[in-house]
């Protein structure tokens, strides 16, 4: 019988995904373990590969597809002896699945009346005012009010016979109308955080009527991602900021040393601030935790979060229980995890579950920011270039080799106290590195 | 004593001034039209109509010199000229009264003379009326357009003289046929002119300064145009320059500049089209808040001038320099001083634009050139006629119809057309853009078979890679 192919879900929280590519095609025979195609999620691109071996009898999703739903058949595979039609035969069900946003619905709980049904992805049809009348809008109109997510029932026409015409949509954007994000929603959806769109043009309106020159690029995920995950982070976790300068000139000279020692590896100071975080965050366990609505969590081991940019965007791959692993260890998997993650080869669980951040920005002579908390975690630790200060020791004016530290802390979760008494326990790791090998 | 006192005085009798008089009357109130020379304007007397009239004629002949091309035989084909210029004017004429008629019928008094701005009487506009030099009314009104429209522009050194070298006047009304023409300036004008005498059988050169003919199109169909154009026996050049003209006996010798090297050229006729200048002079301007720049009155948005309650319409203000543009200002500056609803300024990229040459010009909204200088990304679809049914049927296998949309939002930009019959085509586009249709409106229109107009539709499953017949 034909087997059926499904998205696969490459980590646990994982939804849906877009099917970037297809690597076969259909007629072509695969062995298990062939890959068949790659899957972009939100952080990453992935490989998918056949678990059986037979003839692929049909392509069910074409490449490129958005948001394809974990599970739904994307393929199917022929057995040997097999023909195409066979592929009639096989359980269709799962083919003809709505996109999962509408299977909430499929699940008895009853739902408010009032609630609109979910919206399967495609055409919208004509949207209605509350009192079920039609909505004269030109075809243009009713477009570009989808693309701007604004409801066609909360304007004004300006057309003949009060028709909702492109210039009402303009107006809208410019004039900064809400969004209508709820009435596509599902129920549950309000609970959840929407992408807070700004109140004023958005910035595209405002270019095309100002004229002001432009190019735009299309969304990538995880662009998409990082903008709703920081927004998020933003404006809803109280977050207060504290900072430590650190000597370091006794660690780079440890490095030095230790650098020289061996070809195996090669120390960076951001290795340093990871060790030194993860130990201190050993010590101050509190401040390795995170906000939950059932009550304060409090983490094990010290994940470290390194904030490592890509050509795409940010991604933070994990350097898993740092406490226990020495620099070399941290210097070399740091080393592998950012090689990949520039890339965008980096498995979901790589990057996704650490306790605590880390962002560096020092190799850019950065001397000191404020990071934004990635969430669901309670601090990220900003890291600023070493430079030679002034600095006044045993009275009197001398030169050391500073680098100034921000703790962004989730205030729920973390008091001043807390995170400066995390930042007294990294601080000495910092300046006397010998202590850390301890 | 006669009436002098309206609600409303019209100065200028052309497509724009009548227009307004006319639907300023429906509207209700007093109106008055000033007019100094002939209702219906240069569009009707001297330009748009009185053309195509002779277009008409140069079309039929076309398609008698090729007579076996429909399994027809027609021998010692020819033309009278004066009895081709009768027909002009009798085309010209019998419109002329049309419209006296329906402003008599519309209520709208019509002065004849000379109108211009003479003060104010409390909140009044005066207006002084002038025939032949000699006053002959006043009148006043709350509100006063000016429609007075524009002529052909006068290049020094290659001034018509109304006898070897032509404006569109002229070359209307040729008593005799020029056998060489030289023809400066490849807009409209230019090229109707020199396409009416080629296809009579004139040598005919054409000179434009800009690199392409037809520079206002776009430049896939200026270019098609061009080629239409040398293939009928037509000399063009561009980017070339008249430095002067000469005049002998019977002959007009020029002296042509491009590509840095010049060149003589002598001719029997030269036709002048090289723009056009408003007509501002002996309005009452001076001493009033109005503006005139570049030989135009400057407008705003309403029409409205610098001063209150005196508006501008059609040529007189701004480019485009269509008949249509007049009308429809003069439509929208009436219905906003009656204070109507659901009144909107005129949009530049919303009036079509057609050119009667052989073959035919039409074009509406942004070139594609013009639209990625704005920044729109675009998707642009073309379809020949050579795929049409119609076309073939026809024997017009000549020609193109291009669509510009905007990639993200799928708006019709532009649409661009050149071949038999367009300009009857491209109104499908302009009610298709006024009624903001995105591609998937125009790809479910139901276009009938076997016409042109399938090209149409064509053209835009083109732009979106879903052609079907070619």
């Amino acid at each position: 019988m034909p087997i059926n192919i499904l998205m696969p879900a490459l980590s646990p929280t994982m939804t849906e995904g877009k099917l970037a590519k297809w690597l076969i095609k259909e007629g072509d025979s695969v062995a298990s373990g062939d890959v068949m195609a790659e899957i972009e999620t939100d952080k990453a691109t992935m490989e998918v590969e056949a678990v059986d071996e037979g003839t692929i009898g049909k392509i069910l999703v074409p490449e490129g597809t958005d948001a394809v739903p974990v599970n739904q058949v994307i393929a199917v595979l022929l057995e040997e002896g097999e023909d195409a039609s066979a592929i009639d035969s096989a359980p269709a069900a799962p083919a003809a699945a709505p996109p999962s946003a509408a299977e909430p619905e499929a699940s008895a709980a009853p739902t408010p009346s009032a609630a609109p049904a979910p919206k399967p992805a495609g055409p919208t049809p004509a949207p209605a005012k509350t009192d079920g009348a039609r909505i004269f809008a030109s075809p243009l109109a009713k477009r570009m009010a989808a693309q701007a997510g604004i409801d066609l029932a909360a304007l004004n026409g300006s057309g003949p016979h009060g028709r909702i015409v492109k210039r009402d949509i303009e107006a809208a954007v410019a004039g900064g109308v809400s969004a209508a994000a709820p009435a596509a929603a599902p129920a549950t959806a309000a609970a959840a955080p929407a992408m807070a769109r700004p109140a004023g043009p958005s910035a595209k309106a405002l270019a095309d009527m100002l004229g002001m020159a432009h190019e735009q690029e299309p969304l990538t995920k995880m662009r998409e991602t990082i903008a709703a995950r920081l927004s998020e982070s933003k404006q809803t976790v109280p977050h207060f900021y504290l900072t430590v300068d650190c000597r370091i000139d006794e660690l780079l000279k440890v490095r030095k040393e230790l650098n020289a020692k061996s070809d195996a590896y090669k120390v960076s100071v951001n290795d340093f601030v990871i060790r030194a975080a993860a130990l201190a965050l050993k010590k101050v366990p509190a401040a390795n935790a995170s906000w939950d609505e059932g009550g304060i969590l409090t983490y094990r081991h010290a994940d470290i979060s390194v904030a490592v940019a890509t050509p795409t965007g940010l991604i933070t791959p994990i350097i898993k229980q740092a406490e226990g692993k020495g620099l070399a260890e941290i210097s070399l998997e740091m080393k592998d995890l950012a090689a990949r993650a520039r890339e965008g080869k980096l498995m979901p669980d790589e990057y996704q579950g650490g306790t605590f951040s880390v962002s560096n920005l020092g190799m850019f002579g950065i001397k000191e920011f404020s990071a934004i908390i990635n969430p669901p975690q309670g601090c990220i630790l900003a890291v600023g270039a070493g430079e030679q200060r002034p600095v006044v020791q045993d009275g009197a004016l001398a030169i050391a080799t500073v680098m100034s530290c921000t703790l962004s802390v989730d205030h729920r979760v973390v008091d001043g106290a807390v995170g400066a008494e995390f930042l007294a326990a990294f601080k000495p790791l910092i300046e006397d590195p010998m202590t850390m090998l301890l | 004593m006669a009436d002098t006192d309206f609600d409303l005085i019209v100065v200028g009798g052309g497509p724009g001034g009548y227009v307004a008089a006319i639907r300023a009357a429906q509207i209700g109130g007093k109106i008055a039209l000033v007019e100094r020379e002939h209702l219906g304007g240069i569009c009707l007397n001297w330009g748009c109509i009185p053309t195509k009239a002779l277009l008409r004629t140069s079309e039929i002949y076309h398609y008698m010199q090729h007579p076996e091309e429909y399994g027809l035989t027609a021998k010692e084909v020819g033309f009278e000229l004066d009895k081709v210029v009768k027909r002009s004017r009798k085309v010209a004429g019998r419109l002329n009264s049309g419209v006296k008629h329906l402003l008599k019928k519309n209520k709208v008094t019509v002065f004849d003379g000379h109108g211009q701005l003479d003060g104010k009487a409390g909140d009044k506009r005066k207006i002084h009326v002038l025939k032949d030099g000699k006053a002959v009314a006043d009148l006043t009104a709350k509100h006063v357009i000016l429609a007075t429209g524009a002529r052909a522009r006068q290049l020094p050194g290659l001034e018509s003289d109304g006898k070897q070298v032509w404006t569109y006047k002229e070359a209307m009304v040729p008593e005799s046929f020029p056998k060489s023409l030289l023809v400066i300036g490849s807009g409209a004008i230019g090229i109707e002119f020199a396409s009416f005498y080629r296809t009579l059988g004139a040598e005919v050169t054409v000179v434009e300064v800009l690199p392409r003919v037809l520079p206002v199109e776009d430049e896939e169909v200026s270019a098609m145009a061009q080629k239409a154009f040398e293939k009928q026996g037509m000399k063009i050049l561009t980017g070339a320059t008249v430095k002067g003209l000469k005049k002998a006996n019977g002959a007009v010798t020029a002296t042509i500049e491009a590509g840095g090297k010049s060149s003589e050229l002598t001719v029997e006729k030269v036709i002048s089209a090289v723009g056009i200048v408003g007509n501002v002079e002996d309005l009452g301007l001076e001493g009033t808040a109005i503006q005139v720049e570049k030989t135009h009155v400057v407008a705003d948005e309403w029409m409205q001038t610098g001063e209150p309650n005196v508006y501008a319409i059609g040529d007189l203000t701004g480019a485009p320099w269509l008949a249509h543009k007049a009308s429809h200002e003069g439509v929208i500056c009436v219905e906003r001083i009656a204070g109507l609803n659901d009144v909107h300024p005129l949009k530049t990229t919303r009036i079509p634009g057609c050119t009667y040459c052989h073959p035919q010009v039409a074009s509406i909204g942004l070139t594609e050139a013009k639209a990625k200088e704005a920044g729109r990304e675009v998707k642009v679809g073309r379809f020949p006629f050579l795929g049409n049914g119609k076309a073939i049927a026809l024997g017009e296998m000549e020609g193109m119809i291009k669509t510009v949309f905007d990639a993200k939002s799928g708006e019709l930009l532009g649409a661009h057309m050149i071949g038999a019959e367009v300009t009857e085509l491209i109104q499908g586009y302009a009610v298709a853009m006024q009624l903001e249709t995105t591609e998937t409106d125009l790809m479910h229109t139901v276009f009938p078979h076997p016409t042109l107009s399938e090209m149409m539709h064509e053209a835009v499953l083109d732009a979106y890679g879903r052609a079907i017949h070619f």
